[in-house]
């Protein structure tokens, strides 16, 4: 990819683009998430997780960050959020857990943010604009 | 001749079909969503379509990452009700027009837009939502519907000018068609929304309600809307919107604005719903 467009991309707070090369590093990712739909592969990972993801061919850094539940590293590595819903509900938790649990809030204070309107786009545009550059 | 006579633009967020399948609708938190589509319930029942063309997106259950489509058309006979984690919603089974979808993929290439022809897919909540929304919970769908999945998930999405221009030639394609059918088309997905990552929750209701009126007065002014902009200012899985740009652009120039509905929030998302006719 161009490195204008790249710099663009990760000049946004708080996100990672899922653009070619992300998803090309979070290819096995993705597919160890995908296998999560059916029961069977669910009850096989939560009785060995590690085991379990070593049928998938993913970066131990990926692995690590999979077993730890860190749901921003994911995102870093590579991962699609609604891959990783799959991953949330095999915990047996919503999607809104997830979501709440990336932006380092409670649940009940992510849905009192929802319910007064969501988060403003102020501040969030971009990271200069927060350094004041314009 | 077949004619597509109107346009719905909807979000199709996941719980919303949670609320309906699990009896919360008369809850607090949903009723005023629910209200606000009443009189597009009354209007798809007296439009009463022969055919819905739903332009939706797949939520990685249908598609995993083998095969990424960039526009998928659903030629099939029939489309099963994808199981996305929780069990498969329990709504009537999606009947397809074959003959219709199998047309629309000859003429649209030939027209320059190189279908992904899928004739096997599970449908998931992008398509089940809208349907639930304008449609209640009938024990068989009113109508068949001809699925066109976008990819909108893996960067960069078709743009919006790509988008508008497969709505134009949708147009084309559906006014050749010798069958007198009536074609109601959905654009689906977004307003603004971020559903993940630090900055999950954004929602701007300013760019979400100029998105509305210029899809009423001015899509031309939509159509140069780039990635980046929806991006940073509406949230990164607003580019959805871009499947509204189909919608339009198969609408024709002139179209007669007959409903707007706007709420905040649905789960993450910002809901954003309108009705245009073509003129």
């Amino acid at each position: 990819m161009a490195k204008d467009k790249q710099e663009a991309y990760e000049d946004i707070p708080g996100t990672w683009v899922f653009d070619a090369q992300r998803a090309r590093r979070g290819y096995h990712l993705n597919e160890f998430l995908y296998s999560l739909m059916k029961d069977a592969n669910r009850k096989e990972f939560l009785a060995d997780e590690r085991a379990y993801t070593l049928k998938f061919k993913m970066s131990e850094e990926q692995r690590t960050a999979v077993l730890e539940r860190a749901w921003n590293r994911m995102l870093e590595l590579g991962a699609v959020s609604y891959a990783l819903a799959k991953l949330a509900f095999t915990d047996g938790k919503s999607y809104q857990f997830m979501a709440a649990r990336m932006t380092g809030m409670s649940e009940p204070e992510y849905v009192e943010m929802m319910l007064k309107g969501g988060r403003s786009p102020e501040g969030w545009r971009s990271k200069s604009e927060r350094r004041g550059k314009s | 001749m077949a004619r597509i006579v109107a346009g719905v633009g909807t979000s199709h967020t996941p719980a919303i079909g949670a609320a309906v399948d699990l009896g919360k609708t008369q809850e607090p938190y949903w009723v005023p969503l629910f209200k606000g589509y009443e009189p597009s319930k009354r209007w798809m029942a007296q439009t009463r379509p022969d055919v819905v063309i739903m332009v939706y997106n797949d939520h990685v259950n249908a598609f995993d990452f083998k095969m990424i489509p960039t526009f998928g058309l659903g030629c099939a006979e029939e489309f099963p009700i994808a199981d996305e984690g929780w069990g498969p919603r329990p709504v009537p089974v999606v009947k397809g027009y074959p003959e219709l979808a199998a047309h629309l993929v000859q003429s649209l290439v030939l027209d320059e837009f190189d279908m992904t022809i899928v004739n096997e897919m599970p449908v998931d909540h992008g398509l089940t939502v809208p349907l639930t929304l304008m449609c209640g919970s009938p024990p068989a769908w009113p109508c068949p519907v001809i699925p066109l999945a976008v990819n909108v998930i893996q960067y960069p999405a078709p743009t919006g000018h790509r988008c508008f221009k497969l709505g134009q030639a949708i147009r084309r394609a559906v006014a050749s068609w010798d069958e007198d059918l009536k074609v109601v088309i959905f654009g689906t997905g977004g307003m603004s929304h971020q559903i993940q990552g630090p900055r999950a929750g954004l929602v701007n209701p300013q760019f979400d309600q100029a998105f509305l009126d210029g899809l009423a007065h001015d899509p031309e002014r939509l159509v140069k809307i780039q990635p980046l902009e929806y991006l940073r200012d509406a949230g990164a899985e607003a580019i959805e919107l871009v499947m509204w740009l189909i919608m339009r652009g198969a609408l024709g120039e002139k179209v007669h604005e007959v409903y707007r509905f706007y709420h905040v929030p649905a789960s993450s998302t910002a809901v954003g719903h309108i009705i245009l006719e073509a003129r």
